[in-house]
């Protein structure tokens, strides 16, 4: 193979590049808000946390620099022993690291500690990249599915090991790349409504419907189960009709069971949805016995699991450990007692409400700097752009980063032939995705407490580094495109 | 590779989750930062302030009703950072009496959020504790200059007496450990450290109020939150009434000035502690306020320990008074009779073994050798008893021996209500059997009979021996607390413990220990018209050999037991005898004689030179 000799200056991708200083600018101005103390404060000593961000992003630069001039062939090579390498790192830390609030997942080096779960992030999607580049690798074989899957579960697995299940989390976003290197797409589909069912089953679950013995959150995942179930058949099966028959079937049984429980005698309704529902998926089965498509069948699978998946996620909240358990339903808004459990949520809220449209100005924040808020500096350092740069601000942090991960996505889809770039680029386009997705609807409420960082704001090397490594791999894969055309 | 293109057009779902989220999200923050008031308005007028109230602790009174602990107010000067304007540094620290280096050095601990890490600069924050009275009076008069500085009332304890400071204990700031125990306390909060400021902390503590108020944006407090109807107002700490008669606890102090020892004394009928002093001791005092922190340090570096309390914490052989035990057991077990008699020459000689006695006549009956305190007798009892064909072996026998002195209370805490008491020691079969890899037999061990060897005791559980004794065969556990406001002391220490050894040979010792002090070594200890009974100790060490005493009076109706132990005092007749006997005459007469005013100030100035090893 001949030694290509790449033009760095001039096939680097400057749009991330940019893209990249301005987060970590403004990431460093919050953790300034965030941490001010009014008075002389010196921003620029290193014993303030403000000081310390500095040094982090300074040594992140040096070390993408010292990424950049790395040839993709050492990183394709090196991407099973690295994955292997830090597999086995993880799980030492498991056991050379202290006890940090019943975490083990710091490694203390010193004059600082560092956090492996976020380095292992950029190795596995190296592993992951350098798997679905084989030749020959197909998502049809169940061998290579395996491996795949073993890539993603290993290092996650560890990390719950460590007691860090949020950080653990952040491995389903390689599922968003598998989507696009062609796992089927209805395994996507029931991901959504997995979720649907949980947030609205459980979350609506102790209100009651009117003056009916019904439950909102049944009342509602039941007649979204028939209505995903007639969207299924429309979609994948053979006629149309049998679509509409399934929609109006249940919901004219719905309907009816409603007006009889609201003027007649009050009742369950969901009784009646739930023999709807039984009776659909018996219907489907016998289309599948009477056309032997398959496609029938598994509908009809679909539409038992939704009814299993609903009770089982009821049972479960009642297994989860107290504060997980807490943390879920705070979310939901069921146990909502600003002293207890949801007082982050809530002062976080109120951070963030009190922004108004402009925000009050930079370093002039009051909610986070009275303490209201918790580690303002780290995971809701969302609250301090919310409150200090008001909506303006923060919606404009929110499409930055919109326009970070689709130039990301750009970069991806611009590797022709070459999978191997295409995989990583996604693989960094999905973590910074979950990482935004889960941060910032933790902080405005949407998503439940799980203590994962903003990428560029939140304080700290270890997730600096994490996501600075994850960037400029792209980039350097990136330089060394091929044009497609 | 045909494959590759097949899925592009997923691409486009991707970027419409990604665009999906941030629009969601936009609109979320849309509904909470414009469209919602709400959660501008509970900025606004933000966030309860929950205040604690702190309830008053409780307080401690004597056996006789006199007050020994108490509140007193003290003044801690509070700094709101924003506010503080224009400050006169110069003036300000001459009002409190500080250096400048001092005033910086607070100044910039306060804002350090590692050693603070509740700091706000809108709320005050504590920046100097617990003035006194008068520094607080020559401060509030120029408050009005320093803005931005307020003064916040807080209680500490106030002693009457200069005395006790080892029961009473202090108090000092939480630590993360105490915290993490209990939810009770937050950062700040004071808790007891020794003695029964620890052991009764939750009774004296009380519960913790709150009082709501409501502040504004800046943590500025508006006023209360709805008129107070939230407020819980603090339930004020139980009152303890010590058993401590606290002119004992003083003369007892004042007599072991100088020395090294302890002095306890015991009401036998109820286990309730008289007095309990330690020396060398300190003024409890010294433990409360700003200078409490430096105090402790020299306490605490002091090489004769002031802050150890020896009368549980301290170890000791106990020397002769241990005979008694010794009596009771051989007794019992049928190993002598009170009529038995054995031969001292000068000293206890077998098999060319020798533990030496004084001049008395030879052979000698138990009464006679209580009262002389004659060493052979009970070697030879000792002897006879490992020996003895009632047991298997020297193993068994003197397992039946430990069986003995652990009822009485020896080898294990005898459950005071202190923390920090120390078990002394009761050697067993096993411990013999490792040490002399089982080749061992009476001789071998031959001076635990005369409390002396393996054997140790706190000067408590010797006191505790003389309190059995004089109830003839039981006692109550000791005790430091009789009552507790509003609750009954535990029942540990109302229920009668009895040893093994039957009533009618307590008399026999009884009788020994009497003619002790009549005829015998604690001739030092009769006083005129009380029926004392006593035993003496000289317990050999390394050094010169402590002095002990344990005895109780009157005879028939013992109303005070008592042990004293000076360490390198030497024979238990030099100090042991007289300032037992002087307790003993305190207690029961209610004051001392003009004969025994002079021994006791001749006994207080007696000094024992320690030299300058660390105790």
């Amino acid at each position: 193979m001949a030694i290509r000799n790449v033009n760095l200056w001039r096939s680097i991708d400057w749009v991330t590049i940019i893209l990249y200083f301005v987060l970590v600018t403004f990431g460093w101005l919050s953790i300034c808000g965030a941490t001010y103390n009014f008075g002389e404060h010196d921003f620029f000593s290193f014993s303030t946390f403000t000081g310390k961000q500095l040094v982090w992003v300074c040594c992140g630069v040096v070390l993408a620099l010292v990424l950049l001039n790395i040839e993709k062939k050492y990183y394709e090579m090196m991407a099973y022993p690295l994955y292997a390498a830090f597999i086995v790192l993880l799980i030492a830390t498991r056991f050379l690291a202290e006890d940090i609030n019943g975490s083990y997942s710091w490694i203390d080096l010193g004059p600082f500690n560092l956090q492996p779960a976020e380095f292992a992030k950029f190795a596995t999607a190296l592993a992951l990249a350098r798997l679905l580049s084989t030749y020959g690798f197909s998502m049809e074989k169940r061998s290579d599915v395996a491996k795949m899957l073993l890539i993603i579960i290993l290092p996650m697995l560890t990390i719950v090991l460590q007691n860090e299940t949020g950080s653990a989390l952040v491995y389903l976003a390689f599922f968003l790349v598998l989507y696009r290197e062609g796992m089927t797409g209805s395994l996507l589909a029931v991901g959504v409504c997995a979720v649907l069912y949980f947030v609205i089953g459980v979350g609506q679950g102790e209100k009651l419907l009117e003056s009916m013995p019904v439950n909102v959150g049944e009342f509602v995942v039941f007649l979204l189960i028939p209505l995903f179930t007639a969207l299924m058949v429309a979609v994948y099966g053979k006629r149309m009709s049998r679509a509409w028959w399934i929609a109006g079937v249940n919901l004219g049984g719905t309907l009816i069971a409603w007006l009889f429980s609201r003027y007649v005698v009050p009742f369950d309704i969901c009784i009646v949805q739930l023999v709807l529902c039984g009776c659909t998926a018996l219907y489907l089965l016998y289309l599948y016995v009477l056309s032997r498509y398959a496609s029938y069948l598994l509908i009809a699978l679909f539409a038992l699991g939704s009814i299993g998946f609903y009770y089982s996620c009821n049972m479960l909240v009642d297994k989860l450990k107290p504060h997980q358990q807490m943390r879920i339903l705070v979310l939901l808004g069921i146990k909502d007692d600003p002293t207890g459990v949801g007082y982050n949520i809530n002062q976080s809220k109120i951070a963030i409400g009190s922004g108004g449209l402009w925000g009050k100005g930079f370093l002039n924040g009051t909610q986070t700097k009275l303490n209201y808020v918790p580690e303002q500096h780290t995971d809701f350092i969302f609250c301090t752009i919310g409150e200090e740069q008001g909506f303006m601000g923060s919606a404009f942090i929110l499409i930055l980063y919109a326009v970070f991960i689709i130039r990301i996505i750009m970069l991806a889809e611009r590797q022709g032939s070459n999978k191997f770039t295409r995989v990583f680029g996604y693989s960094v386009a999905s973590i910074f995705t979950f990482h935004l997705f889960v941060n910032v609807g933790m902080v405005i409420g949407l998503a439940p407490v799980i203590g994962i960082p903003l990428p560029f704001f939140s304080y700290g090397g270890s997730s600096l580094w994490g996501f600075t490594i994850l960037l400029s791999i792209l980039l350097r894969l990136d330089a060394e495109r091929e044009s497609r055309f | 590779m045909n494959n590759d293109y097949r899925y592009e057009n997923r691409k486009f779902v991707i970027v419409g989750i990604v665009l999906a989220i941030v629009v969601v999200f936009i609109g979320r923050l849309c509904s909470l930062q414009i469209v919602n008031d709400e959660y501008k308005q509970h900025a606004e007028s933000n966030a309860f302030l929950e205040k604690t109230i702190y309830p008053s602790r409780g307080v401690m009174h004597d056996r006789n009703g006199k007050l020994l602990v108490s509140n007193q107010p003290a003044y801690d000067v509070m700094v709101c950072m924003r506010n503080v304007k224009e400050l006169d540094t110069l003036a300000f620290c001459q009002a409190l009496g500080i250096t400048r280096e001092f005033f910086d050095k607070r100044m910039s601990d306060v804002k350090n959020r590692r050693l603070n890490p509740g700091y706000s600069a809108y709320t005050d924050q504590l920046f100097l504790g617990q003035l006194t009275a008068e520094e607080f009076a020559m401060f509030q008069e120029q408050l009005y200059r320093f803005q931005g500085f307020s003064i916040q009332r807080r209680t500490i304890r106030h002693y009457t007496y200069p005395v006790a400071g080892h029961l009473f204990g202090d108090l000092g700031e939480v630590s993360k450990n105490d915290m993490a125990k209990d939810d009770y306390y937050r950062r700040g909060d004071y808790i007891g450290k020794q003695g029964i400021e620890s052991y009764y902390e939750k009774q004296l503590r009380g519960e913790k109020g709150t009082e709501v108020l409501l502040r504004d944006a800046y943590g500025r407090v508006k006023g209360s939150y709805l008129d107070g109807q939230k407020d819980v107002p603090p339930v004020p700490g139980k009152n303890l009434t010590l058993s401590i008669d606290v002119e004992l606890q003083a003369l007892a102090e004042r007599l072991l000035e100088n020395k090294i020892g302890s002095v306890v004394a015991i009401e036998p009928s109820t286990g309730e502690v008289l007095c309990m002093a330690s020396s060398p001791t300190f003024d409890p005092q010294m433990l409360v306020g700003r200078k409490r922190g430096e105090n402790h340090h020299l306490l605490s570096q002091d090489k004769q320990k002031p802050l150890l309390n020896r009368t549980i914490m301290g170890t000791y052989p106990p020397g002769s008074t241990f005979k008694t035990t010794q009596a009771l057991t051989y007794l019992h077990e049928g190993i002598i009779t009170p009529e038995t008699q054995f031969p001292c020459a000068l000293g206890f000689r077998h098999r060319g073994l020798h533990v030496g006695c004084h001049v008395h006549g030879s052979p000698i009956a138990l009464v006679p050798s209580l009262a002389t305190s004659c060493n052979s007798y009970y070697c030879w009892g000792l002897y006879r008893m490992i020996g003895s064909e009632r047991y298997k072996s020297p193993q068994e026998a003197l397992t039946r021996w430990k069986d003995h002195m652990v009822a009485m209370g020896f080898g294990y805490r005898l459950g005071i209500d202190l923390p920090g008491e120390a078990r002394g020691f009761i050697p067993n079969a096993a411990f013999y059997d490792k040490w002399y890899n089982k080749h061992w037999n009476g001789l071998t061990i031959i001076s635990i009979s005369i409390g002396q060897g393996e054997v140790t005791l706190t000067p408590l559980q010797i006191a505790n021996l003389g309190a059995t004794i004089a109830n003839r065969g039981y006692y109550i556990t000791p005790h430091i607390v009789k009552g507790i406001e509003g609750e009954p002391i535990d029942s540990l220490y109302t229920t009668p413990k009895h040893t093994m050894v039957d009533a009618r040979h307590y008399e026999t010792v009884v009788q020994g220990m009497r003619e002790a002090v009549l005829n015998g070594t604690c001739v030092g200890a009769n006083l005129p018209g009380i029926e004392v009974c006593g035993k003496t100790g000289t317990a050999q060490n390394r050094g010169k050999d402590h002095s002990a005493f344990m005895g109780f009076a009157p005879m028939n109706d013992p109303k005070i037991a008592v042990a004293v132990y000076v360490e390198n005092g030497g024979f238990g007749a030099v100090f042991g005898v007289p300032i037992g006997a002087l307790i003993m005459e305190q207690y029961l007469t209610g004051a001392l004689s003009e004969e025994s005013q002079k021994k006791a100030q001749t006994i207080q100035n007696r000094k024992i030179d320690y030299g300058n090893q660390e105790r």
